[in-house]
């Protein structure tokens, strides 16, 4: 099937979001979309798939011209759609949530469920996506959530598939397995559009390339272009990908985490006998597969989930069971995993969301009042700063670009005093050039003396960062490595593998945590 | 198998291990209720059981027991029960049979404690009264299962039952025509679901707070009516005929259980028909995974082309019709005539019910006959003189129901976008 999009243009009040783009998809091919956070990847996506409706141009399928009112007419035009936030029923079987919308049936609406699951079945052994039609999609990873996804679509007979930035959530293993299945489909003649702020991966899957950049088409490089050629189009300027940083000068211990024991919402135990130490001035990078506790850790030091046992202190102050205020007023700062979820209250203004956590202090509040005018000034400072791309700073926090609403998260945290600063996966979600800002900004948080915890699945992001690397997995932190680790030392860490290395560096229960990890420190 | 599903897997795991042992540990607590409670404080005498009624085709002798053995013996068999519940992995039904005969022993070991020393104490009647008062909150308990799974909570059964009561009482009377009575009756819950509808779903008001208003607005209303119009004219509005029992042939002569299921007004037929609809339409058939569909994750019905809104109308609309009919059964399948806030709280046991249910059919109909039971319980403790006062019974629901929603036993999981406007970007 042969996708043409001509003059697309989407208006959100004075924000031009795509402004006349064209597009040719090529029947078997998969074309990459590249462009900076709110370049209009996903605007355009969505009005592929008829989500939004284009102000201007128009879309061909196989030379004929057609008009998609919703997701029902771009499905029956042979276009499938795998969103980044799944749209998959967790109390369904996989089988249930595939055929859910075109259901086989026996007499009396009965389901046909045999039916259904030989379906599914049948997708998954032709393009070797090994997923059970029977287990419930709660209980799936995320990797094998997307993989049914997948099936969705082309259960229902899609020709172009869109995957909008697909490899965000999933493990290195699972975007390689990822990877291996678009190849499949496309040599089964289908189309996909992809999705991805990481330049490899498009190096390594794309056969075509357009990049947007401010709603426009700005190029098609070949897939064969160097990373530095793809970012300085996507970004309008040459960008330095790996940030320079200097060795850390490590102050006093500020956190402190003894045997920390937490449980999550469903009451497993998810971090398991955590101890670390982290010193002002230092970066330390917590390395791991997602779902190994990392994100639990985080909420436990944030307040934001009950610790078992153990203990939390900052700057020498009992914090375990303290409240987020208390927490946040202790000089910590934290960037969550889930923007949407706890980083931001999506109704809110930009500006709003920029003093969250302390619209209560000086300059933002006098006595009990707020002060409207210095919260509009800091978040205009803010937005300049950190290059936040919205339409004003009144609109609401939801209407943001996915990285743009991480961008925001990220000048509020950083824009105020910290001691500590724990970042959840803090790049998650945006292009080369603002992992870049975000990066630096980082490194000069640590500079100025916080203790910095940096939560990612990235290993580059881990290298880039991090002084000491922690690694944690189910729930422990099985080693304590220097960035000089090979990476392949690392990658056995994080699949549970106990290095000699990674026991020396795990804090004992006899001594002081802090001197064996200093052991360990690269000199 | 990747890294995480392995602890997912392990994860799921440990949570039923707990709660088994939780679970299990509560049975072993239920038997010991049984053998050392009832047991040994049962006064001395026999208690004995009646299971005949007037009437009755093959007539059972009476049952008379030495309580304490038996409760002891009975509070045995739950320790056993719950140490296997502990130690085997068992399977779902087994599970549920388990902690259904565990109650059902308690039941038996109260009676015998109560009944040691006193006069007969009519055992068919007992569950036949039971199955009686049930018919009103498993209805009920359908209408909210309808409509929750759909996404809207449905907090107006209540008003509903109390509206249904009143439009078959006064139809059925008017027109002289039960039938259409019976047909009155799910008319005027639709009515109140209509507005439930229109309020939650096109103006999205919390519907917490809406249901409640619609009771109270049900409420005022049939008082309002029955005083301007249904005492005055009590002869022409206000007494209508009631449906008479139906003994289905043959399984209406069974001993103990004919009488109980198979010998009574077209309502208990109706709510088998109504339990089997439910159940096996919402989990087993296209417009049942579609409306689950629709109360868990409405923008993925949406991709999908369901109409979340329709879907939702259509099962409110149903619920009230289903609610309807147990409000029918108050007037015209029992007492016959109207009263000024008749349903007295019924539509709220029934909303118990099925929040104690899980949110599922079977599950609410069970928890309805557990609450029916307490409530035929409290007349017949009555009439045999036991000194346990009748109130405390009849707040039996309300402390289940607390017990439930605080996931002591397991917590129940309610549709994800309960309550949730579906608001299209
Ligand atoms: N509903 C909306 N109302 C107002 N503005 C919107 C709306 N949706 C998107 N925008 C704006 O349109 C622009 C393009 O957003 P889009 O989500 O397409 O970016 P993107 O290329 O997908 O970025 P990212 O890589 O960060 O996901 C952004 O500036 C965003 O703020
Ligand atoms: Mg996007």
């Amino acid at each position: 099937m042969e996708l043409k999009l001509r003059g697309v243009t989407k208006r959100f009040g004075s924000l031009v979001a795509n402004d006349h783009i064209d597009l040719d998809v090529a029947a078997g091919e998969i074309h990459a979309l590249l462009g900076e956070n709110g370049a209009g990847k996903t605007t355009l996506m969505n009005v592929l798939y008829g989500l939004t409706q284009p102000d201007e141009g128009e879309i061909e399928v196989d030379g004929r011209r057609v008009r998609f009112r919703s997701p029902k007419d771009a499905i029956d035009a042979g276009i499938g759609m795998v969103h980044q936030h799944f749209m998959l029923v967790p109390v369904f079987t996989v089988a249930e949530n595939v055929v859910l919308g075109r259901e086989p049936t026996k007499p009396f609406g009965l389901l046909d469920r045999r039916r259904a699951r030989g379906e599914v079945q049948d997708l998954s052994n032709r393009y070797g996506l090994s997923i059970d039609p029977d287990a419930y999609v709660e209980h799936l990873p995320v990797g094998v959530q997307q993989r049914v996804e997948i099936v969705k679509a082309l259960i229902r007979q899609a020709n172009v598939l869109i995957l909008d930035e697909p490899t965000a959530v999933l493990t290195p293993n699972e975007t390689q397995e990822l990877f291996r299945i678009m190849r499949e489909l496309k040599a089964s003649g289908r189309s996909i559009l992809f999705i991805s702020h990481k330049l490899k991966e498009v190096q390594a899957v794309a056969d075509t390339v357009t990049v947007l950049r401010r709603g426009r088409v700005v190029g098609s490089p070949p897939p064969s272009a160097t990373d530095a050629e793809l970012a300085t189009l996507m970004v309008g300027r040459d960008v330095e990908l790996r940030v320079h940083k200097e060795p850390a000068e490590p102050g006093d211990v500020v956190l402190v985490v003894d045997g920390l024991v937490v449980r999550d919402e469903t009451g497993r135990i998810a971090v398991d006998g955590v101890s670390l130490e982290v010193r002002a001035g230092e970066i330390l990078g917590v390395a791991g597969v997602q779902g190994n506790g990392q994100t639990e850790l985080c909420k436990a030091l944030m307040g934001l989930l009950p610790v078992d046992r153990g203990m939390v202190a900052v700057g020498g102050r009992d914090l375990t069971r303290a409240s987020t205020r208390a927490v946040l007023g202790a000089g910590v700062s934290y960037i969550p995993e889930d923007r949407q979820e706890d980083g931001l209250v999506e109704s809110f203004s930009v500006a709003e969301n920029l003093v969250l956590d302390v619209y209560d202090r000086r300059p933002f509040s006098s006595g009990i009042s707020l002060r409207p005018d210095r919260v509009r000034d800091a978040a205009r400072t803010s937005m300049a700063e950190f290059d936040i791309r919205a339409g004003s700073i009144e609109v609401p926090a939801k209407t943001l670009s996915g990285g743009n609403q991480q961008k925001l998260i990220v000048a509020r945290e950083l824009s105020r005093e910290t001691r500590v600063l724990l970042a959840n996966q803090p790049t998650r979600g945006l292009d080369v050039g603002s992992i870049e800002f975000v990066h630096r900004r980082i490194v000069a948080n640590r500079d100025a003396g916080s203790a910095v915890v940096i939560v990612s699945s990235e290993l580059d992001e881990i290298y880039a960062l991090s002084d000491r690397i922690a690694v944690m997995y189910e729930g422990k932190i099985v080693g304590v490595v220097p960035p000089t680790t090979p990476a392949t030392e690392l990658g056995l860490l994080m699949a549970g593998a106990t290095s000699t290395r990674g026991e020396e560096g795990l804090p004992g229960e006899e001594g002081l945590p802090g001197e064996e990890v200093s052991e360990v420190q690269p000199a | 198998m990747t890294v995480a599903s392995a602890s997912v897997v392990a994860a799921r795991r440990t949570i039923t291990v707990e709660r088994r042992v939780v679970i299990g540990g509560l049975l072993v607590v239920l038997g010991l209720l049984d053998a050392l409670v009832f047991g040994y404080l049962s006064p001395p005498g026999h208690a004995v059981f009646s299971f005949t009624l007037t009437g009755a085709a093959v007539s059972v002798p009476n049952l008379s027991v030495t309580p304490r053995p038996v409760c002891v013996a009975l509070g045995a068999l739950s320790c056993v029960i719950g140490a296997g519940y502990v130690g085997f992995r068992l399977s779902r039904i087994a599970r549920r049979v388990a902690a259904g005969v565990c109650v059902a022993a308690l039941a038996v070991a109260f009676l015998c404690w109560a009944d040691a020393g006193r006069i007969p104490l009519p055992f068919t009647s007992l569950l036949s009264t039971t199955v009686d008062s049930a018919i009103p909150l498993m209805l009920g308990a359908l209408s909210g299962c309808l409509c929750e799974r759909s996404g809207v909570i449905n907090v107006a059964i209540e008003g509903q039952l109390l509206t249904g009561a009143f439009g078959a009482a006064v139809v059925a009377s008017a027109f002289g025509s039960i039938w259409l009575g019976l047909l009155a009756g799910p008319l005027c819950g639709v009515l109140i679901a209509a507005l439930l509808g229109l309020f939650a779903l096109r103006y999205r008001v919390d519907q917490i707070v809406l249901g409640i208003v619609l009771d109270l607005f049900a409420s005022g209303i049939t008082a309002y009516l029955y005083d301007a119009a249904l005492v005055p004219f009590a002869n022409r509005l206000n007494s209508p005929a009631t449906f008479g029992a139906y003994k289905i042939p043959l399984l209406g002569d069974i001993p103990i259980v004919g009488p109980v299921l198979f010998d009574s007004t077209i309502f208990l037929y109706i709510t088998y028909v109504a339990i089997f609809a439910v159940q096996v339409g919402l989990f087993s058939t296209r417009w049942g995974l579609r409306v689950r569909s629709v109360g868990e994750h409405p923008t993925a019905a949406d991709t999908v082309g369901i109409n979340v809104n329709a879907t939702r109308w259509r099962n409110v609309l149903l619920g009230g019709a289903v609610a309807g009919i147990g409000g029918a059964y108050l007037t015209i399948g029992s007492v016959g005539a109207f009263g000024k806030t008749m349903s007295s709280g019924l539509g709220f046991i029934a909303l118990a019910a099925m929040i104690f249910g899980r949110w599922t059919p079977l599950g609410g109909v069970a928890a309805a006959l557990l609450f029916g039971f307490m409530t035929a319980l409290s007349g017949v403790l009555g009439t045999i003189n036991s000194p346990i006062p009748s109130d405390v019974l009849l707040m039996f629901p309300y402390v289940a129901t607390i017990v439930a929603v605080a996931g002591l036993v397991g917590r129940g999981r309610p549709p994800k976008a309960d309550g949730q406007p579906y608001i299209k970007t």
